[in-house]
């Protein structure tokens, strides 16, 4: 295995709750991300799973460095990317990129394409002198699937998929190395969905790049990601190679997570049991003690309430696990494609 | 107290049995369109299609492919302008409600068919409390007084499984969060005992732990109360746990319709072909995904005959000059395309 690109080290991101208008006074803490490391290889997919309110966008926007971390850091190639300023943080900027979810929001209306893909080039000169850019612009278009005639065109007159193309097309502007997918095709269809997938595994290969891919879609994360970290409350519960979260899931969320998910064939409908979880997600102001998961856990004993489960390879998981009771169960039958 | 509807009860699954009559509800030939500033759109270019007492139709397709429209059309609720129906009728027992005046088309609503939204919280009033607003319909629709109004709502929440109903009774929309919103949705829509229940994309804004408790509610529901039920939704995961019969819906117009069994078996259009590829899977590794090419097309500009044509993968000479019309292929199941029959038999 190649060696770590990205190293997330015990990353906590707290937000304030304040309570007054003149005198604000800090009243609680939204604990969005809380203690999470995990490291990123180059030229692997590492994708994020978890659902609303579990802090994998605030994760996202950590690591670009969007948001200075509560504790803890995001180190690149040795360097601690939030201690950095001006000029060096500029030039890290180039290595990571982010795609946003909403290509309908993402990209500003009154720019026109070439204007859009060209900014990146104005911030960073270095990459391209100035005569060379319509150019980069025009191949850019061309490598991302659009026509490359277009290029005069405003973001309105592209469709969804197209518009999420163009914000991959601006991600890849600088080749960076890193590109965080932040929900990159859930506001997609499902015939789009499928284009946008292709086209972003395709340019890993092309470009050799590392991806972390954030999505609440189980089944994309499956199909595009090498190592998956599932998240729940701002800590990730299990963190292991594709195979290992999805034919051998040792957290109970993680297996609540699979079982719910619909699988398009109606003949699955009586064998496959979905693990019921009740109640809703405890609020990350003040979260449950102990582990995290247990009011919403069938497996909750006294322990559970005690003693905050760490993140590691427990008896019966060949893969780090946050639960005390980490047990092997087959939650889908995979079969090759 | 539900008092259960007693009309046909056809069993769940493909009709076919030719009694047009004893249908609960049925759409047929519905064309609607858009007419906007910058042209007509034709939104909807003759859909057909029914439920029946106790069975799910799902309507499958992608944005902008009508589906929703069609529901909108079937409670009353589209706006005009700019849609317009121009053909078409909607029947609700064999009446066509597009005749009816408004008075008569109230009375269905909400004791004949009710719907329910995608996102719970524009759908919800957010100024009075949800107590009041299922309360509501037993005052004004039943006549009851506030005390037995109260008690019925209270009973309803409790129906939905939210936890704490009595207290909750008097909670405003925002107090509730997506999940226990869908749930007072539904428990709205179905305080007066609807006999049809469209349910529009309900569980899109969800979480996946979250959408299989909506869609176990929901099915439980129904067979309680023998409800005929249109899920309109994109999503081919949970159509395939939930639907009796599909209905793909493609530029405003029915391109297959099946028993889900056999759809997903063997679809008979290129179309359905392409979207069941097109997904990732969660039992499947990963491989180059397939996909349909191009985009869907414009609803102002739609391609002279097959709509799909510029994008199908087995397109020929006809298909660019005949629009296929929706035909029986084998005993319960039909397509539009003109190659439906090799489809079909293809091994």
């Amino acid at each position: 295995m190649s060696e770590n690109i990205l190293e997330v080290n015990d990353l906590v991101k707290h937000y304030p709750v304040t309570q007054g208008v003149v005198f604000k006074k800090t009243v609680g803490q939204v604990k969005a991300v809380d203690g999470v490391s995990f490291g990123l290889r180059a030229g692997e997919t590492l994708g994020v799973v978890g659902e609303s309110g579990c802090g994998k966008s605030t994760l996202a926007r950590v690591l670009m460095n969007l948001e200075k971390p509560t504790a803890g850091n995001v180190v690149y190639k040795g360097q601690d990317i939030s201690k950095l300023s001006g000029g060096a943080l500029r030039r890290l900027r180039r290595q990571i990129q982010l795609v946003m979810q909403d290509p309908y929001t993402s990209l500003n209306p009154r720019m026109t394409v070439g204007d859009l893909l060209g900014e990146p080039f104005e911030i960073h000169p270095e990459v391209a002198p100035k005569g060379s850019r319509r150019a980069k612009v025009r191949d850019l278009l061309d490598v991302v699937g659009l026509n490359p005639e277009h290029i005069n065109r405003y973001p309105h007159q592209f469709s969804g998929g197209q518009r999420q193309r163009i914000g991959i097309a601006r991600a890849l502007a600088l080749r960076p190395e890193i590109i965080v997918c932040d929900e990159p095709v859930s506001a997609l269809d499902v015939s789009i969905q499928a284009q946008v997938m292709n086209l972003l595994e395709q340019l890993q290969g092309e470009f050799g790049l590392s991806y972390v891919f954030i999505a609440h879609d189980l089944s994309v994360v499956r199909h595009l990601s090498d190592r998956v970290a599932v998240m729940y409350l701002g800590k990730i519960v299990e963190i292991g190679t594709e195979d290992e979260i999805y034919e051998r899931p040792t957290h109970p969320y993680t297996q609540a997570l699979l079982s719910a998910v619909p699988v398009p064939d109606p003949t699955q409908r009586n064998n496959k049991t979905i693990i019921r979880l009740t109640g809703d997600v405890p609020s990350p102001i003040s979260p449950p003690s102990g582990c995290r998961f247990r009011t919403r856990c069938w497996k909750a004993q006294d322990v559970c309430a005690e003693q905050v489960p760490l993140l590691e390879i427990r008896r019966d998981s060949d893969h780090p696990s946050a639960c005390h009771f980490a047990e092997r169960r087959q939650i889908v039958a995979t079969h090759e494609a | 107290m539900s008092d259960i509807l007693v009309s046909e009860q056809s069993a769940p699954g493909p009709g076919g049995s030719g009694r047009p009559s004893g249908r609960l509800l049925e759409v047929e030939d519905l064309r609607v369109e858009f007419r906007t500033r910058d042209g007509v759109a034709k939104v909807i270019n003759g859909v057909t299609y029914h439920v029946d007492a106790g069975e799910t139709l799902a309507v499958l397709g992608e944005s902008g492919s009508g589906k929703s429209v069609t529901a909108q059309t079937i409670m009353g609720i589209l706006d005009t302008p700019p849609g317009f129906v121009t053909g078409g009728q909607v029947r609700f027992h064999g009446k066509d409600m597009l005749r009816m005046s408004d008075e008569e088309r109230r009375r269905i609503r909400g004791e004949g068919i009710a719907m329910i939204f995608q996102d719970a919280l524009s759908a919800l009033n957010p100024v009075f409390t949800v107590g009041f607003q299922i309360a509501e319909q037993f005052r004004v629709r039943r006549g009851m007084g506030r005390a037995e109004a109260k008690k019925r709502a209270i009973d309803m929440l409790d129906q939905v499984k939210i936890p704490n109903a009595k207290s909750r009774f008097n909670n405003y929309p925002h107090q509730f969060s997506g999940g226990m919103r869908q749930r007072a949705m539904i428990a709205m829509s179905l305080a007066l005992d609807p006999e049809v229940l469209i349910a529009d994309e309900p569980t899109t804004a969800l979480d996946v732990t979250v959408q299989a408790q909506i869609m176990d509610l929901l099915a439980e529901l129904q067979r309680e109360r023998q409800m005929g039920m249109i899920l309109i939704t994109h999503d081919l995961g949970v159509v395939a746990d939930v639907a009796d019969r599909i209905a793909v819906m493609y530029a405003g117009r029915i391109v297959e319709e099946a028993d889900v069994y056999e759809l997903y078996a063997k679809p008979a259009h290129p179309y359905t072909i392409g979207l069941i590829d097109s997904i990732p899977r969660l039992d499947e590794k990963g491989q180059q995904l397939r996909t349909i090419k191009g985009l869907p097309p414009n609803l102002m500009n739609i391609p002279p005959g097959c709509p799909f044509n510029p994008r199908c993968p087995m397109v020929q000479p006809v298909c660019r000059e005949k629009v296929p019309p929706l035909l029986q292929v084998g005993a319960a199941r039909a397509s539009a395309c003109h190659f439906a029959e090799e489809l079909v038999n293809r091994v």
